[in-house]
């Protein structure tokens, strides 16, 4: 009876589920301990470096695109300032000829006036002077001519010398007159 | 094998019992011991294949490796602990998901046909490996007074219902839970695999009595229950880890 009792307390353990072996345990710690000394010293410090490489090379590729489109977007800016800058230029160079050009047409013109002027003045003193002269000489030549004219109408009557001599101021005068209606 | 009177031999505790395969100094080496070891060169082996000379631009068997790498890592542990808090322990997450998961295989693989995790002893050794790393960082992280105000659920808040909540908690935390965290995989192997054993076990013996048509419904089940232990063992191992990672959690927060 205490026999079969011990026998059936003995299957009643080696039966029961929920009770570990411990040749099992010992087992199932090595063989855990065995995986995890791996993972936790070789394989996972392995794989962590590698995706580390891996991010640092992702990024640094994102980096580099990015100071990339950085300096490109400067060089742009630049070159779009340069050219403003030479279209300011231009439009200021095509000003400053155009003021140029007209402050020049302007100088040459009064330049041209002022020549002009000259030589009309310099003419009116040329006919002034040939005027002057011609009425001196042509004063003399008729004093002459009346002289003469008066010496033959002397020789005729001597008498009236002071009426002739009235006639030719009078004749005189008339021509001074037709000279200054002339003028 | 049992006699239940009709002859058909239903399985029971005798399936999860193995004669020793040898014995060296008085010590008995089985089938479920030799499975381990197996499950420990493969889960190495794979893992070393995959990460012993990992490439930046990862070939077929890296990718793989890497695929469950991550999985864990960040699925598991990064979810529940952070990615600052939880870098520490992702190597004990890692070996202990893939450690538990091989090992449930082993229930659906021809010849080994048997999940490690239904013999107590292995489950057990997980779950009190978790236990102790709990134990130690809730000491380590709050001392002796805080210990015991992490493990009790001390809040002041309470009142009266305080002195009760703290022996539910302190029997909960420190007595219950590592005993639910191995039985739940145990459980879960043990059932799965008693099912697979019946009804194999029922085709067979359906092939020989009048009920014929029986043996092929009893067929289409053992194959429709292979699938679902597939995915009850990848879930369970998926569990384990994650009541881990939880578990740890609750030793690093702040007590409240």
């Amino acid at each position: 009876m205490i026999a079969n009792l011990a026998q059936l307390a003995a299957e009643e353990t080696e039966q029961n589920p929920l009770l570990p072996a411990g040749p099992e345990l010992l087992v199932g710690t090595i063989a855990f301990a065995i995986v995890f000394f791996f993972f936790w010293k070789k394989l996972l410090p392995n794989i962590n470096k590698v995706l580390e490489e891996r991010r640092a090379a992702i990024e640094g590729g994102i980096e580099e695109a990015d100071a990339m489109k950085v300096e490109a977007q400067s060089v742009l800016e630049q070159y779009k300032a340069q050219l403003a800058e030479a279209r300011h230029e231009a439009a200021r160079l095509r000003q400053e000829a155009q003021e140029q050009g007209a402050a020049l047409i302007a100088e040459m013109r009064a330049e041209g006036q002022r020549q002009r002027e000259e030589i009309v003045a310099a003419g009116h003193a040329q006919i002034d002077a040939d005027r002057k002269a011609a009425a001196s000489s042509l004063r003399q030549d008729v004093g002459k001519l009346a002289t003469e004219l008066a010496g033959k109408l002397v020789g005729e009557s001597l008498e009236d010398h002071a009426r002739q001599s009235r006639v030719i101021d009078r004749f005189l005068d008339e021509l001074e007159e037709k000279a200054e209606a002339a003028r | 094998m049992s006699d239940n009177g009709c002859g058909f031999p239903a399985p029971g505790l005798q399936s999860f019992l193995f004669k020793p395969l040898a014995t060296v100094g008085g010590f008995e080496f089985n089938k479920v011991m030799l499975l381990v070891l197996i499950t420990t060169v493969l889960v190495i082996g794979f893992f070393w294949a995959a990460f012993g000379k990992a490439k930046v631009v990862p070939g077929k068997l890296q990718m793989v490796g890497e695929a469950g790498y991550d999985f864990v890592r960040r699925g598991i542990v990064y979810e529940t602990l952070g990615k600052r808090e939880g870098e520490k322990y992702v190597p004990l997450m890692v070996s202990l998901f893939f450690f538990i998961w091989i090992m449930n295989i082993w229930s659906v693989i021809p010849l080994a046909q048997f999940p490690v995790a239904s013999v107590i002893a292995f489950p057990a050794v997980l779950a009190a490996i978790v236990y102790i790393t709990w134990v130690a960082l809730t000491f380590k992280k709050h001392g002796f007074v805080g210990f015991f105000k992490n493990v009790t659920g001390y809040d002041k808040s309470l009142g009266a219902v305080l002195p009760l909540v703290m022996v539910i908690e302190f029997f909960s935390n420190l007595v219950v839970r590592p005993f639910t965290h191995a039985v739940r995989l145990f459980a879960n192997m043990f059932a799965g695999h008693l099912m697979l054993v019946m009804f194999t076990v029922a085709s067979w013996y359906l092939l020989n009595s009048w009920l014929v048509v029986g043996a092929g419904v009893s067929f289409v089940m053992t194959i429709a229950m292979i699938l679902f232990e597939l995915f009850v063992q990848a879930v369970q191992a998926y569990v384990f880890v994650l009541l881990a990672c939880s578990y740890v959690q609750g030793a690093l927060a702040e007590h409240h």
